[in-house]
């Protein structure tokens, strides 16, 4: 590289910095949406550069689904403690008590959709006028159409078909009372990106995304973690087998599939994407539902 | 670290618009870019050739960049789509914006961002209007390097004399504008002709191909290194008792090169000082466009977002009064005497239209005079007058300080997109 050229990774670092700090300037109350996977992770390290020496001024939210691997909840705990950041957390568990949504029942129960209303209503209960999220437009088809603004209505809800134009690096975040916006900071990283970055900034990451011997089911092609969350036919029950894996996305125990790999470093996981040749979400149950199942969630609401 | 991930962590990043008609094979060349670079993952391609033989064809390239389901049961492409892909010299990011004569609106979007355009001209029909409108927009955005695909040689039995006649007249009009860098090749995006490997079907050509040119075209001089501009985005005040007094003005450096000890001077104020420390990663000695860092200054002003740190001896234009070539985003019609909320780098202000100058047809670049009314996908020249003063440079000096969106208060959505001329 030259002297006055950055380098790809630096491109991409100043301009999620120049979009969290927007976030800050435009609006009152807005939260980051944390999961404890590595988007989320970037985004809590960059958060941190974007506001130091003060702290970061939004609170994390994670959204539990009650089945998480116990990894992703230690690490989120030392991480936030280790970024100053503050945790808000929306239960599933807590929406179902409360009758707000009811549990999927059956072999491929999941509490993927359920998720959407509890983000909703913690997104109303603590008034956040804003949601920083980790999605990338590498990641799906209906996500490369969406901006880094991305302006929810009344119902939380995301039209496709009338979005703002989005222009320069000029962030439109003027809303009325009740409505509020999802901002991606990451919306032009790729899933290389995001492993080079945490190469190069030598960022911690939950042990899950390292090759490790678990204890697991294949289902419908996907390599599910064995686990109570999971309901397992008979067929299921007989051929659980341990196998070395490793995580590529983290989300709940039931729709993360893993990926079998003997990467141990985060070189060897640089050198293993590089090569992998299947995408990131082909192994996720979540967007196996349909061929539209990302567009349709996000109309909705979600992530 | 190996040498091959040190050069993983060290490549260029290049974004780039793709423009063509409808049917011009933009999809397919989009696809084949990401097919042949192997950034498909074998079940987006497995997916595909699952639905190409639905349909009875082969590998149908073009379903790649299918999108939303509310696109494909009406066959058309809404929005502008962002697609990514990476060779081992850079990164790209694409900006693909639909063909439709309708869409000027996309197309300015997805140029606004680009360093270069790949505009596609089918050789079977040679130059159209629509062509003009392409090469006019990504000019008018001030896009510094256009590639022109002469696309589908293949149907035209790879003829020189086809390419070299579309080759002449796109030079002739591309003379009549503000364009500094252009490169032509003839492709064929369906059999990959001079798109990732050279083409044994036109011998006679002797250029690069497409991907060389991505690859290879110097970007290094696209950031304007000369006018000092730092927009102040945030201020840092951590108010806690080891940075009692610590006051940090955050943002993202439009342009030039800033450095400790620098003499500035703050906008609108006036007030001049002294750098004291400027920080990105860490304590920085130089930082230079587009690098968002923090800036610490010698005297304890009270300024802020907004605000703009310039050199002493470089400021910009400071005025109420701005003329600029519009582009106009919403089926709400611009008139004159209309109010709208301004953003200009970290500044937002009211404005009013004092003047609608002319209309432009973008086919042909007439100037319609006596326009009353700019509407959606329409080109102007407006003067506009704003609440506060701007500090701004023209569009063709700085791509950063010289755009504006305009919003409307209502309805609070971006409707319009100025280049500002003076």
């Amino acid at each position: 590289m030259t002297h006055y050229n950055l380098t790809h990774l630096e491109k991409l670092e100043s301009e999620a910095i120049y979009v969290m700090r927007e976030v800050a300037a435009q609006f009152e109350n807005p939260c980051l949406l944390f999961s404890g996977g590595k988007d989320s992770i970037v985004m809590g390290h960059i958060s941190k550069k974007a506001f130091k020496p003060a702290k970061i001024p939004y609170p994390f939210l994670h959204i539990d689904t009650g089945h998480n691997f116990q990894e992703t909840l230690d690490y989120r705990d030392k991480f936030l403690k280790k970024i100053g950041a503050r945790l808000v957390v929306g239960s599933v568990q807590k929406s179902i008590d409360e009758g707000r949504v009811k549990e999927e029942t059956g072999k491929h129960a999941s509490r993927n959709t359920l998720q959407t209303i509890t983000l909703l209503d913690t997104i109303n209960e603590h008034k956040f006028d804003c949601a920083i999220g980790g999605g990338r437009r590498d990641e799906e088809k209906a996500r490369a159409k969406e901006r880094f603004f991305s302006h929810r209505n009344d119902f939380g809800q995301w039209d496709p078909k009338n979005q703002r134009p989005e222009l320069w690096g000029l962030y439109n975040g003027r809303k009325h009372a009740g409505e509020h916006f999802r901002v991606f900071p990451l919306s032009n990283w790729t899933e290389m990106d995001i492993w080079q970055y945490i190469l190069k900034e030598k960022i911690p990451i939950p042990k899950i995304y390292f090759s490790h011997k678990r204890k697991c089911i294949i289902r419908d092609g996907v390599i599910l973690a064995n686990s109570s969350y999971l309901n397992l036919d008979e067929k299921e029950k007989q051929n659980i087998k341990e196998m070395t894996v490793r995580c590529r996305t983290i989300g709940d125990m039931v729709c993360t599939g893993l990926t079998e790999s003997k990467a141990s470093t985060l070189e060897e996981i640089v050198k293993e994407v590089a090569q992998i040749r299947s995408s990131e979400r082909g192994s996720r149950a979540d967007d196996k539902r349909s061929e539209t199942a990302m567009e349709d969630r996000k109309k909705e609401g979600y992530f | 670290m190996s040498e091959e991930i040190k050069g993983y962590l060290d490549m260029e990043l290049l974004r780039f618009t793709t423009a063509g008609s409808v049917d011009d094979g933009k999809s397919t060349l989009i696809g084949r870019l990401l097919y042949d670079s192997k950034t498909l993952f074998q079940d987006q391609i497995e997916n595909v050739k699952k639905i190409s033989k639905q349909r009875g064809e082969d590998l149908n390239l073009a379903l790649l960049m299918d999108g939303l389901k509310a696109e494909r049961e009406q066959g058309i492409t809404i929005d502008v789509a962002y697609r990514y892909f990476a060779t081992p010299v850079r990164k790209f990011i694409i900006a693909d914006t639909p063909g439709h004569p309708q869409y000027t609106r996309n197309m300015v979007t997805g140029a606004s961002t680009a360093n270069l355009a790949v505009i596609l001209v089918d050789a079977r029909n040679g130059v159209v209007e629509q062509t003009h409108r392409h090469i006019f927009i990504a000019s008018l955005l001030q896009i510094p390097h256009f590639i022109i695909c002469i696309n589908k040689m293949d149907l035209v039995n790879f003829k020189e004399e086809t390419y070299n006649q579309i080759k002449n007249e796109i030079k002739d009009f591309v003379s009549k504008l503000d364009i500094k860098d252009v490169y032509f090749i003839p492709i064929s995006a369906l059999l990959g002709d001079n798109v990732v490997d050279g083409s044994d079907n036109m011998p006679w050509y002797k250029g690069s191909t497409l991907k060389y040119l991505l690859e290879n075209i110097h970007i290094g001089s696209d950031e304007n290194l000369i006018d000092c501009r730092f927009p102040i985005q945030y201020v840092i005040r951590p108010r806690d008792d080891k940075y009692h007094d610590y006051r940090g003005y955050a943002g993202k450096i439009a342009s030039g090169i800033f450095k400790p000890g620098d003499k500035i001077k703050i906008l609108p104020s006036g007030f001049t000082s002294t750098i004291k420390t400027i920080e990105g990663m860490s304590k920085i000695k130089e930082a230079f466009a587009p690098m968002s860092v923090v800036m610490q200054i010698e005297d304890d002003y009270d300024i802020g977002r907004g605000d703009m740190i310039v050199r002493e001896d470089n400021v910009p234009i400071i005025s109420q009064d701005v003329d600029l070539m519009l582009c106009w985003m919403n089926k709400k019609k611009l008139h004159e005497g209309n109010k709208y909320i301004v953003k200009h780098t970290t500044k937002e202000t009211k404005c009013i239209v004092k003047k609608i100058k002319y209309k432009l047809n973008i086919n042909t670049l007439h100037r319609i005079e006596g326009a009353t009314e700019i509407g959606l996908n329409d080109i102007g020249r407006i003067k506009i007058r704003t609440a506060q003063p701007l500090f701004y440079d023209s569009y063709r000096d700085n791509r950063t300080t010289g755009c504006l969106i305009l919003i409307d208060e209502q309805t609070n959505e971006t409707v319009g997109a100025g280049m500002i001329k003076r």
